[in-house]
């Protein structure tokens, strides 16, 4: 344990990462993922077909894959540099992989947020007039959001596990599991502890992240 | 009740008519320009400087681009396909049908442990199952190829250059992984058979052993089912983490081709195809099975997922919700 704890600064090292991931990540899928949503629900055919596609495609792909596209088809392939050194430049393509395969989720999750909402409500906003994205805005997204606070958490909590993947080939980030693998590899700390102290990190990652959506769901549910 | 899609507007007038008419305009227009720059891109005429971006050579098929006809040839070829994508198909399918066995396996003893009357029974299975679903999967496969190393530095085991293999690793990952979410989808059925149904069978003299194998269980795994195979697909879909420790499965064998024939984007685009046809179809029988369960009158068990994944492909509930209410969210 005393090999692993001398090593602790590239563990903080690798979680750094893994929580700059997650928190970019969890931003733009978020925001990707409403966009989607409300594509989904639009009058217009064409933007409905389009999400639908998007979302049933990259939900059945594999993450790995989704990423390697990103590390070796986008960024060297294509050649489009995001950042001018190395290791910005694949963080940054794992962050628009990492959201664009997690935006599906969120898209899902919302959808059944809105599945949830009793028909009068939606009947009784056009009732008095409002247009399309006024109703979503003012009342379906306000109390969609609020039932689905719980399925978010777990999709957050995914996400963080997912940016391990972010460590394949062609990206190769520096985030926990690539630390890991190489304290293993590099046989400077024992393999139980290391394991052990990684496993914890991500435990205090998730357990609170959690509990915290556990109690959010709860304080935000919607009476019906 | 819930809503339609189509509940959320009126049936569009003249004004509206012609706004989704631009809306369509505008999205056809923004994606062609998406999809020229991703085509000249892998064209490898996106950069060029001596052309310009309207003249013919720029839009044509570039011999040297990914979109030449050379690199879509080797999927015309029979080796390719019985030297590339076949094994590595068998290789995903094995690792996925075998850990999918395990971890159903592992779930009903676990999901089972963790309703026990015994503490010492409960709390452990607990732990494991949260432990498990706590912690990414790629951990979980990077330790299981170190095993050998732990065995000698712990116990002073002579493993010598023993090695675990890529397939057992990856296997001992998915199910030890998927293996905890579904101890939960099991948890969460089993609790929802109504109270009545283990009340009578006790009171007719019936064991908890044989009330739950009897009576329990079986009630319970038609109303699991959908819950079951959403979580097949995500173990499917997870097997292509394999390519991480160099398992010759699917996404590998794609690998090993697109650099051999120096074809990335078309073999990203047919792995991909592969993958959701083979996902897609599980998918939809997992719907099936919810929706023959609705017409049934029998609730579906959505699996209580703080761990994340299953919820997402099924719909999703909250982490504490407990499944009480209206079954599947997917009712139209």
């Amino acid at each position: 344990m005393e090999a692993f704890l001398s090593n602790i600064d590239r563990v903080v090292d690798g979680f750094s990462w893994t929580v700059r991931l997650t928190l970019l990540s969890a931003f733009f899928s978020f925001i990707l993922g409403i966009l989607l949503t409300a594509m989904r629900v639009s009058p217009v055919p064409l933007l409905r077909g389009l999400s639908t596609a998007y979302v049933e495609g990259i939900r059945s792909t594999p993450l790995t894959l989704v990423l390697l596209f990103c590390g070796l088809g986008l960024n060297s392939a294509l050649g489009v540099s995001l950042a001018d050194s190395v290791a910005m430049d694949v963080f940054w393509w794992a962050v628009i992989g990492l959201s664009a395969y997690t935006s599906c989720f969120v898209s899902e999750t919302l959808r059944s947020g809105i599945n949830t909402i009793p028909l009068g409500q939606v009947e009784a906003a056009r009732s008095l007039g409002l247009t399309f994205t006024q109703n979503l805005r003012m009342i379906v997204v306000p109390q969609a959001l609020r039932t689905v606070v719980g399925p978010l958490g777990s999709v957050l909590i995914a996400l963080t596990k997912n940016t391990t993947v972010a460590s394949v080939a062609g990206l190769g980030v520096q985030e926990a599991s690539r630390e890991m693998k190489l304290m293993f590899d590099q046989g400077i700390a024992p393999v139980l502890p290391t394991f052990v102290g990684f496993a914890i990190g991500f435990l205090i990652l998730t357990l609170p992240m959690g509990y915290f959506f556990g109690w959010l769901a709860k304080r935000v549910a919607v009476v019906r | 009740m819930s809503i339609q899609t189509s509940v959320l507007f009126d049936v569009p007038g003249p004004r509206a008519r012609k706004r989704n008419i631009l809306y369509t305009v505008l999205t056809v227009f923004l994606a062609l320009i998406g999809l020229s720059i991703l085509y000249l891109g892998f064209n490898r005429t996106l950069s060029d400087r001596e052309s310009s971006l309207f003249s013919a050579e720029t839009w044509a098929v570039n011999p040297a681009g990914q979109w030449a006809a050379d690199m879509w040839a080797p999927f015309l070829r029979a080796d390719t396909w019985t030297g590339y994508v076949i094994p590595g198909l068998q290789n995903t399918l094995t690792a996925a049908l075998t850990a999918s066995v395990l971890a159903i396996v592992f779930g009903l003893v676990f999901g089972i442990g963790r309703l026990s009357k015994h503490w010492w029974i409960r709390v452990p299975s607990g732990a494991i199952v949260e432990f498990f679903r706590g912690i990414p999967l790629l951990m979980l496969i990077f330790f299981t190829m170190a095993l050998p190393i732990v065995a000698w530095q712990v116990f002073d085991v002579p493993t010598g250059t023993f090695q675990v293999t890529a397939l057992a690793a990856v296997v001992t990952g998915l199910t030890l992984y998927n293996g905890s979410v579904l101890a939960e989808v099991f948890r969460a059925g089993i609790l929802a058979v109504p109270k009545g149904q283990s009340e009578a069978a006790e009171s007719i003299g019936m064991s908890r052993t044989q009330t739950m194998w009897t009576i329990l269980i079986p009630q319970a795994v038609t109303s699991m089912m959908p819950a079951i195979v959403a979580q097949l697909v995500v173990l499917l879909k997870d097997s292509a983490l394999g390519y991480i420790i160099a398992f010759p499965e699917l996404l590998r064998s794609f690998t090993l081709l697109a650099t051999r024939e120096s074809n990335v984007i078309p073999a990203a685009i047919i792995c991909a195809l592969i993958y959701i046809v083979i996902n897609l179809t599980l998918s939809r029988v997992a719907i099936w099975l919810e929706r023959r369960n609705a017409r049934r009158g029998k609730p579906s068990a959505t699996p209580t997922a703080a761990g994340g994944a299953p919820s997402e492909v099924n719909g999703a509930r909250g982490s504490d919700e407990k499944p009480t209410e209206e079954p599947g969210p997917h009712k139209g």
